[in-house]
């Protein structure tokens, strides 16, 4: 095992992208965000998030979302069956409590703000990895600078984004979106990881987790901030939990 | 089959209050509520929404909506059932009274993996149509959708027991309303209409006082809908059997009724090229008049609605459904009406739906739009809705209703065309 040899670009990123979605089967947390526009005017949503993985593949996922905040969408559930092939666009569904409405949305355009903040649906569900071209520009003390080039640069709103990720962890601790005039314009961050403590078939392990991250919008001066508590791993959430029964009606430590 | 299901939801229940029962008594035994119940969840909402008519309707006032309206909700749970409460008073300009809506009033249990039991006061949806509804026959609120409050209350609640059970090969969904509850449809209370018979206007001094089938276990309904995905593909058939949600059919000496009505349907929902697709169709048995030929009460329909929604840019979502009426047995409809004019043996609707969010998902214009060809009238309802911060909502909008003559579905509310404005603040 040569220690100095480094991983291509295509590793770096596959692991980046299993430790940033795909860690353990499932996970079930609680998240905060906190909008602050220009002016200063802030805005809270709060939600509970179940995910499971559908495979070993890092690639099928389910996401079920219990929100509690603010008034105007408190208790209305959300779920999402993500599909990782290029071609197929994810499921998603909207419950209405006060209309007993389930509402199936349209989910072409990845790229549009998760409830108004300044993280977007494909930040939270994840960018799969063959939607670009990856090229390891840099190697600091800290981190792999990779650098990511859309195969299709007409569905995106960026000309490419750079991804600083941990040379340790392989979690992506900054990201950088710039425009065709080379010009960053929106940046995630990771403030904080944190070792959450799991079981993995019965024996003890250790998942780092990005438990506080910012998105900022360099064009627009809103920024949010994302809070996620209470993380549990291999919670042994049943693939059931993501249908209509559940979205009609949570399951009862969602909503706690 | 409306007594084969009583008695099963007679066992069912019984069943269920023997595995419940005991269990929740020795929890709580000898001691105060507390012990057993979560904590209770309050929240809830103060509004007030005026609006006004833009032209001079001699049937009814000039506004159209005024109110202060104050809305409660209420959840808890136990170990073995969740319990929700909403209800709504509010002072209302129209009817010069203080008026009140239990909303919601509920028990919801999990007894088994396969059995979802909720009973109560609440509001029932199923179907895939947007803003038109074919197999729900679940009841509505046209007045409050007309005169612009907000888009909740197009759904009236039902006192009703739903069980659902849930198998490997696909769910069912059962709806047992013990006591018929019809749609809150046009009275002429607050909104005018065309009174057929009098080949008139008519509103408040006019109000319909129809003739509500209510009695308890034998004016009932029975809503059932059978479900399963196929690649996320939403199948499901559904049945119906009661009666016309508003007055369909009137006595010989002139008082609105209620005919009893079967509905057969069946529906399916996915992706299509980028968007959702939909499809729904429902077939509606008068059962009354099976043959179309009695003048007094409605004819048979097929109701048919196929529709597609997509993003179109960043935020911006529109929808588009055709919608048809077929009307049964038309020619004897033609034979046995006496000078009154004649629906055509098929409504054509085109609904269309768009929505732009803009700052920061905090502003939202929408439009919803319904178009007859047939009937030659129109609906529309734009709207501007703005978060001016997390619990404070600003809103107005407008009703528009245009029509060539009097007499069709939206043009005879032409007269009600009205614009309104409110500010919400939740708790």
């Amino acid at each position: 095992m040569a220690q100095t040899a480094t991983p291509t670009a295509d590793e770096i990123i596959h692991k980046a992208n299993h430790m940033a979605l795909y860690q353990g089967v499932d996970t079930q947390s609680k998240v905060s965000l906190t909008i602050t526009d220009k002016q200063g005017r802030m805005r809270k949503r709060a939600f509970s998030s179940l995910r499971k993985n559908d495979d070993n593949l890092d690639r099928n996922q389910k996401y079920y979302t219990f929100f509690q905040a603010p008034a105007d969408v408190r208790k209305m559930t959300f779920m999402v069956h993500k599909h990782a092939d290029l071609e197929e666009d994810d499921d998603r569904w909207l419950y209405m409590p006060s209309l007993d409405l389930v509402k199936r949305i349209a989910a072409s355009d990845k790229r549009t703000s998760f409830v108004g903040s300044d993280f977007l649906y494909e930040d939270i569900s994840g960018r799969s990895p063959k939607d670009d071209f990856h090229e390891l520009v840099d190697t600091t003390e800290e981190y792999y600078v990779i650098k990511n080039t859309p195969k299709k640069p007409d569905t995106v709103e960026f000309a490419h984004y750079i991804a600083h990720i941990d040379k340790k962890s392989f979690l992506p601790m900054k990201i950088e979106f710039f425009k065709n005039d080379g010009r960053a314009y929106r940046v995630i961050e990771s403030l904080q990881v944190d070792a959450i403590k799991a079981k993995q078939n019965g024996r003890p392990v250790i998942y780092p987790t990005v438990t506080v991250s910012m998105a900022k919008n360099l064009e627009s001066g809103s920024t949010t901030k994302m809070t996620v508590s209470d993380v549990r791993y291999n919670v042994g959430i049943r693939d059931d939990i993501f249908s209509e029964r559940y979205l009609r009606r949570p399951p009862r430590d969602v909503m706690r | 089959m409306i007594r084969i299901f009583k008695t099963g939801c007679l066992i069912l229940l019984f069943s269920l209050m023997q595995t419940v029962a005991p269990t929740h008594g020795a929890e709580g035994k000898e001691k105060a509520w507390p012990n057993f119940l979560g904590p209770v969840d309050v929240h809830g909402f103060l509004e007030m929404r005026g609006g006004t008519r833009t032209r001079d309707d001699p049937e009814a006032r000039d506004i159209s909506v005024m109110e202060v309206r104050l809305q409660a909700d209420l959840f808890t749970y136990t170990d073995w059932a969740e319990f929700k409460f909403k209800g709504d008073v509010w002072a209302d300009g129209v009817t010069e009274k203080g008026e009140g809506d239990v909303r919601e009033a509920w028990v919801f249990s999990r007894p088994s993996g396969f059995l979802d039991l909720k009973i109560g006061r609440q509001v029932l949806t199923w179907g895939t149509g947007d803003l038109v509804f074919l197999n729900d026959l679940f009841p509505k609120d046209w007045q409050s959708y007309f005169i612009g409050r907000d888009s909740e209350y197009l759904k009236a609640p039902s006192d009703a027991a739903k069980i659902s059970l849930f198998t490997e090969l696909a769910n069912l969904d059962l709806v047992y309303t013990p006591r018929f509850d019809p749609d809150r449809y046009i009275t002429g209370e607050y909104i005018s209409y065309w009174d057929v018979a009098a080949a008139g206007h008519a509103g408040r001094n006019d109000i319909i006082h129809a003739d509500r089938p209510d009695r308890w276990f034998e004016d009932d309904e029975l809503a059932v809908r059978l479900y399963r995905n196929i690649s996320n593909y939403e199948l499901a058939v559904y049945g119906y059997w009661g009666f016309w949600k508003r007055p369909g059919g009137q006595t010989v000496s002139g008082t609105a009724i209620f005919p009893e009505l079967n509905v057969y349907g069946a529906s399916i929902r996915g992706q299509v090229a980028g968007g959702i697709g939909n499809l729904e169709l429902a077939y509606y048995d008068s059962a009354e008049d099976s043959g179309g030929g009695d003048p007094l009460i409605d004819n048979s329909e097929i109701r048919y609605v196929v529709g597609y929604t997509r993003d179109l840019a960043m935020d911006l979502n529109a929808s588009l459904q055709y919608y048809v009426e077929q009307l049964l047995d038309y020619g004897a409809y033609e034979e046995s009406l006496s000078g009154i004019p004649a629906r055509d043996a098929f409504r054509h609707v085109i609904t269309l739906q768009i929505t732009q969010l803009l700052m920061n998902q905090t502003l939202a214009l929408s439009l919803s739009g319904y178009y007859s060809p047939s009937d030659k009238d129109t609906y529309l309802r734009p709207k501007i809705s703005y978060d001016f911060t997390d619990s404070i909502i600003l809103e107005t909008g407008a009703n528009i209703f245009m029509g060539e003559v009097d007499h069709t579905f939206f043009g005879q509310f032409e007269n009600n065309t009205n614009v309104y404005a409110a500010v919400r603040y939740s708790l």
